[in-house]
């Protein structure tokens, strides 16, 4: 390639530069994701969850700050895919959702021990309703996944991996906060195995394909 | 986001302004103004590209690379923020993928500079025979005597007639003739060396 090729190239683009659409602040997009996803969600919980049982759960502290540490992660991971789908943006916002990561997964490992205190080794390894789970946070984090993709493609990354990864985390935290609404008892240790699976191989399917899907 | 030292050293004054200004007015279809920008960012975009420890015969290549990523994202451009590290951050970004495809390519292919290749379009052929030719006609050109070579360059390349050429480098209209003999025949024996 030469200095005239990259001249003759200016032109060609000059040339074919109509006006384009500026995007909104990656926060206010991030925004509106999640309140097109609150708002479907709240209205999913308040006619099939079992309210009754969630309230009785509500009372153990952990479960709080976990639930609230999820819901979190899936918040920042979300922001922190819109922030790093921009080319100016520092890679560092990919770290935003790693503290509630931390906490989310302490808060279930606290679950976890709480049961173990109460009933011991009993059924902890047993996959009982996990398989269950699995498939909620895979069937509803994927398609959330898919989305946000869809919504970040609009930015056109130039590094797609780590707004795929983030992204897809985000999903699937978002799913595994609305799966504690439809999960009418305490974690166990298979549980908490499962629903990390869930979520890394979302994560590892967004990592695979995502490169793809954001191009 | 804080420039990194390369960044810094290449950016000297501070076109940040104007260079914003040039993109937000590309971005509402202002073809000249995108134009202007373009060019102006080549200069920066060049020195930043080497600063990176981009070698020095893909510089160029970055830099189209560059200015493509820069026409395909343009949208995301916040006129509110500096242009610098926007641009910055999408130079670094297509030298590292160059780099990486440098690599591979290294890891599993040899160089091999002296096979032609061939192609199933016939113009493509044609292309690469027509830039080959240049190249050994710009080599040999330069071994010509000075004189020869202006006579040659003025009468069979600008087509000017014999009197032209002698008002336009001083040699008188004889000379011109003899030299521009000389030079073909040069030439001549020189293609047929490289021919057989």
């Amino acid at each position: 390639m030469t200095t005239q090729d990259t001249q003759h190239l200016i032109e060609t683009l000059a040339g074919d530069a109509p006006p384009v659409k500026r995007l909104r602040p990656p926060l206010l997009r991030a925004g509106i994701w999640l309140l097109c996803l609150a708002i479907p969600s709240a209205a999913a919980i308040a006619a099939f969850a079992d309210l009754g049982v969630f309230a009785q759960r509500i009372h153990h502290p952990e479960l709080v700050v976990e639930l609230i540490a999820t819901l979190a992660t899936g918040c920042l991971a979300v922001i922190a895919a819109f922030e790093l789908s921009l080319p100016d943006r520092s890679p560092h916002w990919a770290l935003l959702p790693i503290p509630t990561l931390g906490i989310w997964l302490g808060a279930s490992g606290a679950g976890c021990y709480r049961q173990f205190l109460i009933r011991g080794m009993d059924g902890s390894w047993q996959l009982g309703e996990s398989g269950d789970c699995f498939m909620f946070i895979l069937g509803l984090g994927l398609p959330l996944t898919l989305a946000l993709l869809w919504a970040l493609r609009r930015a056109r990354p130039i590094n797609p991996l780590p707004v795929a990864v983030t992204g897809a985390l985000g999903a699937a935290a978002l799913a595994a906060f609305l799966l504690q609404f439809f999960h009418p008892f305490d974690v166990t240790l298979m549980d908490l195995a499962i629903h990390a699976c869930a979520v890394a191989l979302l994560v590892l399917m967004a990592a695979g394909r995502g490169r793809m899907l954001l191009k | 986001m804080r420039m990194r030292a390369a960044e810094a050293d290449v950016a000297t004054e501070d076109p940040d302004r104007p260079w914003s200004a040039l993109m937000t007015a590309a971005q509402d279809g202002d073809s000249t103004a995108y134009a202007r920008l373009l060019r102006e960012i080549l200069p920066y975009l060049r020195a930043l590209v080497r600063r990176l420890g981009q070698h020095p015969n893909e510089v160029e290549d970055v830099v189209q690379d560059i200015l493509l990523t820069i026409h395909r994202v343009r949208h995301t451009y916040d006129p509110a923020l500096p242009f610098t590290p926007w641009i910055a951050t999408i130079a670094r970004r297509r030298a590292i993928d160059q780099r990486r495809r440098t690599g591979r390519v290294g890891a599993w292919e040899t160089a091999d500079s002296d096979t032609i290749e061939t192609f199933v379009d016939v113009y493509a052929n044609r292309r690469a025979e027509v830039r080959e030719l240049r190249q050994w006609l710009a080599q040999v050109l330069g071994e010509l005597p000075p004189k020869q070579r202006e006579a040659l360059e003025l009468v069979k390349f600008r087509e000017l007639s014999v009197a032209e050429a002698a008002a336009a480098s001083g040699q008188s209209p004889g000379a011109i003739k003899v030299n521009t003999h000389r030079a073909l025949r040069t030439l001549r024996r020189l293609w047929d060396r490289e021919t057989t």
